[in-house]
């Protein structure tokens, strides 16, 4: 490596520009065709949900769109889940420490915990209450536009998201009739939304998307290798 | 010389230990016994032995490692018991201390009231937890030292006389006593009777020194420990503040003036106690902590959050659920109480204005223990999350807002340990890697998909046969289900059922292999969904030498026709959901 990489470093870290991906939080690489950009938007709400008739894995999806970010030191809360598995959510990339929970928020008190949530982290993940005014969603999704916060509401929203990725079918790889074990899952999402997101668009997926995970999986069945990362040319000084 | 007061709890590093005196225990060090409790005495084991002379004359024996800062810890109330009566009390060391008498002797009535006094004072800071203290008075702290262990008082002048019995010992000059012994002498009374000259000319300082203990002249000062600052401030609000403003306003001040002592003293506080109280004499305290350290400005704005939530408190009622509430119409308890006032049993809110805040910092730390550095460390995102989510709190109450911690473990849900935010995140378990980076270990993936029961047992008993793993050492554990994890994990699992294509419920043999091919699965009583795929299982028969605790489980991943997956268990004859692959 060149004597000029830890300079590159130091001239992000001292940069007072904001540039045009300081408004977004970066997506692992397997997520990038999802939504138009490669990224998701800063103040963005995107809904993750899934179909009638339910096919699963709507809560790993909207954990695995958060990795890369909290990866790259973003702040996380996720609210309403009592059950998460915090092993699986470390699993999908996110960094624990930067992740705080909110297991059961009084329903009374849900729209003033979101909103302290809002202003305080970079991501906030929530399964919203069964009962849900669409006073209180348009409230939070503009405080999210707002505080330059991305929102990820799992299930449902009333209104006003801006990205919408609902899983159509979800796919195990690796039982077999008492042997094998589950190895990674295929998901079929689609994004659709507003504005640049307003075609809906297909994608297949596999979660949990590393090495190590595809290894038994059927080499027909899985994506080329995501591309090398190639960091923006930028000298220093 | 100075009278002076010793007060000795016998065993004390026992006693710091949590050991009753009956239970045969020792303290080592260095492989020698430094203490022991009465029951191991009886048997013969006695200070300076070696562990395995002692084991061998008490087979039975606990052992315990020498943990002195531990005892000194535990010390502490003794001697804040000790310091009620007077100031400047010497540790010797923990479990024995020392004081001047002369003004608490006449204060309190005699040398006899004041040994009595502090006597009781200190079995009640005990309270039973080892043998009674003893209090001895004599002139000069060795003295008093010696009487301490006979529990008595030595009169005026009577030192020689009272110390000539005892051996030579004592003195806890080894070499000293070593020689005195070959040269015929045994008593401190003997050795007392040398000449004094004669000594200091044969033994030099440290015989001189030894002589004039045995003599009871021993002239040495008792130094005065100072009593730990008392860090906590105060304010009495009058006219009483019923306005949060007035309250938060008076708070800053203080919580200036207690970052200023803090900082005097070179400490930084990282949990804060604060309490207040009303006209009404209610009183309300919560615990505030901060994962760096608090200044002034957080201080306030945290006894601000907290009276918030206090003011905004309704007052619910406390009846019995379903009850009727004299006051109004029957309500459910929890919500708002119709009665308003009228209703008998009040739950939560204030009444009033509050007339006393207290700040009290519970937990300090080295200031520059607690600094960020230039680059790195704790940025602007990370205080403004800090700030947020201790607001959360403020809202939901320190349980509200957690963190997960992982530990080891085979199970999907013990695995996760859920600290409240703010806490130290410290595993309690050796951590098992479960990050998106490929691990060599997760290439190795699969493992066998039935490990064989023994096998499990096996690993099981390497942990717990008292060879701890390296740090570096990742512990195994055998009959846990591999990657990927289940991300749905309850606490308490649904039932389920799984049965093969003829309606039998699928068990598992004690060779662990499954009874019948699983083939239908029912959740929570709910329909039968034909399961595709499955695999298992994978067993573990965790802590069977604790019957308490001992769990033997059996777990199996399907996966139903709708393209879900599950983890469902076999416990006590029955089948559980214990996870979702959502």
């Amino acid at each position: 490596m060149s004597r000029s990489d830890p300079l590159r470093s130091l001239s992000d870290k001292v940069r007072p520009l904001a540039l045009a991906r300081d408004h977004s939080l970066p997506l692992s690489p397997a997520l990038r065709d999802l939504v138009p950009s490669g990224a998701i938007q800063r103040g963005s709400t995107v809904l993750v949900t899934a179909d009638a008739g339910g096919p699963q894995g709507a809560t790993s999806l909207a954990f695995a769109l958060v990795a890369a970010a909290s990866d790259a030191g973003s702040w996380c809360a996720a609210v309403g889940f009592p059950d998460l598995g915090a092993v699986a959510v470390a699993e999908l990339g996110v960094d624990l420490d930067r992740l705080a929970l909110v297991p059961r928020p009084e329903p009374a008190q849900w729209i003033s915990v979101m909103g302290a949530l809002l202003d305080a982290v970079d991501v906030v993940i929530v399964r919203p209450p069964a009962r849900l005014r669409v006073g209180d969603c348009r409230r939070l999704t503009a405080r999210a536009r707002e505080r330059k916060t991305v929102l990820i509401p799992v299930g449902s929203w009333v209104e006003g998201a801006d990205v919408r990725l609902t899983v159509t079918g979800s796919w195990w790889e690796g039982l077999g009739a008492g042997d094998g074990c589950l190895r990674t899952r295929r998901l079929e999402v689609t994004a659709n939304g507003r504005g640049a997101a307003a075609r809906p668009h297909h994608a297949t997926l596999w979660l949990p998307h590393d090495a190590a995970a595809y290894a038994g999986a059927d080499a027909d069945l899985l994506p080329d290798p995501a591309p090398a990362e190639t960091g923006p040319l930028r000298s220093a000084g | 010389m100075t009278r002076t007061l010793v007060v000795w709890c016998p065993d004390w590093p026992l006693v710091a230990a949590g050991i009753p005196p009956g239970v045969p225990a020792a303290v080592f060090h260095a492989n020698r016994v430094v203490a022991c409790t009465a029951a191991a005495r009886a048997e013969g084991v006695g200070k300076g032995l070696r562990r395995r002379e002692a084991q061998s004359r008490c087979p039975d024996l606990v052992i315990e490692q020498h943990n002195p800062a531990r005892d000194a810890r535990a010390f502490e109330p003794v001697i804040a018991a000790v310091e009620a009566f007077t100031t400047g009390v010497e540790l010797s060391r923990p479990g024995t201390c020392a004081l001047a008498t002369r003004g608490p002797s006449r204060y309190f009535g005699g040398d006899e009231a004041l040994a009595r006094g502090i006597r009781e004072k200190v079995d009640a800071v005990l309270a039973g937890r080892g043998e009674p203290s003893r209090v001895g008075i004599a002139d000069g702290p060795f003295t008093a030292a010696m009487a301490a262990r006979r529990d008595t008082l030595v009169p005026r002048g009577g030192s020689a006389a009272f110390l000539a019995p005892f051996p030579l010992s004592v003195l806890d000059e080894p070499d000293l006593t070593d020689l005195l012994h070959r040269l015929g002498l045994h008593t401190l009374g003997t050795f007392a009777a040398l000449p004094a000259t004669e000594v200091t000319a044969r033994f030099g300082p440290v015989g001189e020194v030894a002589h004039r203990r045995a003599q009871g002249r021993d002239d040495r000062d008792i130094v005065g420990r100072e009593p730990p600052p008392d860090l906590a401030v105060q304010v009495s609000l009058d006219p009483p503040a019923d306005r949060v403003d007035t309250a938060a306003f008076a708070a800053k001040s203080m919580a200036d003036e207690l970052c200023g002592s803090l900082a005097a003293s070179g400490l930084a506080c990282t949990c804060l106690l604060v309490e207040a109280e009303t006209e009404h004499g209610e009183h309300l305290r919560r615990v505030w902590r901060h994962h760096r350290a608090f200044t002034p400005a957080t201080i306030a704005e945290r006894v601000r959050w907290q009276l918030d939530a206090w003011l905004a408190e309704t007052t619910r009622c406390g009846c019995p659920l379903g009850a009727p509430c004299p006051g109004g119409e029957p309500c459910p308890s929890g919500e708002p109480c119709p009665g308003g006032g009228a209703c008998p049993n009040p739950v939560g809110g204030t009444s009033g204005g509050l007339i006393l805040l207290r700040l009290a910092p519970e937990e300090v730390d080295r200031a520059h223990a607690r600094q960020g550095g230039f680059w790195g460390g704790i940025t602007e995102a990370d205080d403004r999350a800090a700030r947020g989510l201790a607001r959360v709190q403020a809202i939901l109450g320190p349980e509200g807002v957690v963190t997960a911690v992982l530990g080891g473990g085979r199970g999907p849900y013990e695995q996760v340990r859920l600290v409240p935010w703010g806490e130290p995140r410290t595993t309690a378990q050796p951590q098992p890697r479960a990050t998106a980076q490929p691990q060599p270990r997760a290439t190795a993936q699969p493992q066998p998909p039935r490990p064989r029961k023994n096998e499990a047992k096996a690993g099981t008993r390497v942990r717990t046969s008292g060879r701890s793993p390296s740090p570096t050492e990742q512990p195994a554990w055998p009959g846990r289900v591999p990657r990927p994890f289940p991300v749905c994990t309850p606490g308490h699992p649904d039932p389920a059922q799984v049965v093969d294509d003829r309606g039998r419920s699928v068990g598992v043999s004690s060779r662990s292999l499954l009874t019948h091919a699983p083939a239908q699965l029912s959740i929570a009583g709910g329909p039968w969904q034909p399961i595709t795929t499955w695999a298992g299982p994978w067993t573990a028969d965790e802590r069977w030498w604790d019957p308490a605790a001992h769990r033997r489980r059996a777990r199996l991943q399907v996966m139903v026709a709708t393209g879900g997956a599950y983890l469902v268990t076999l416990e006590g004859g029955r089948w559980w959901l214990e996870a979702t692959y959502d």
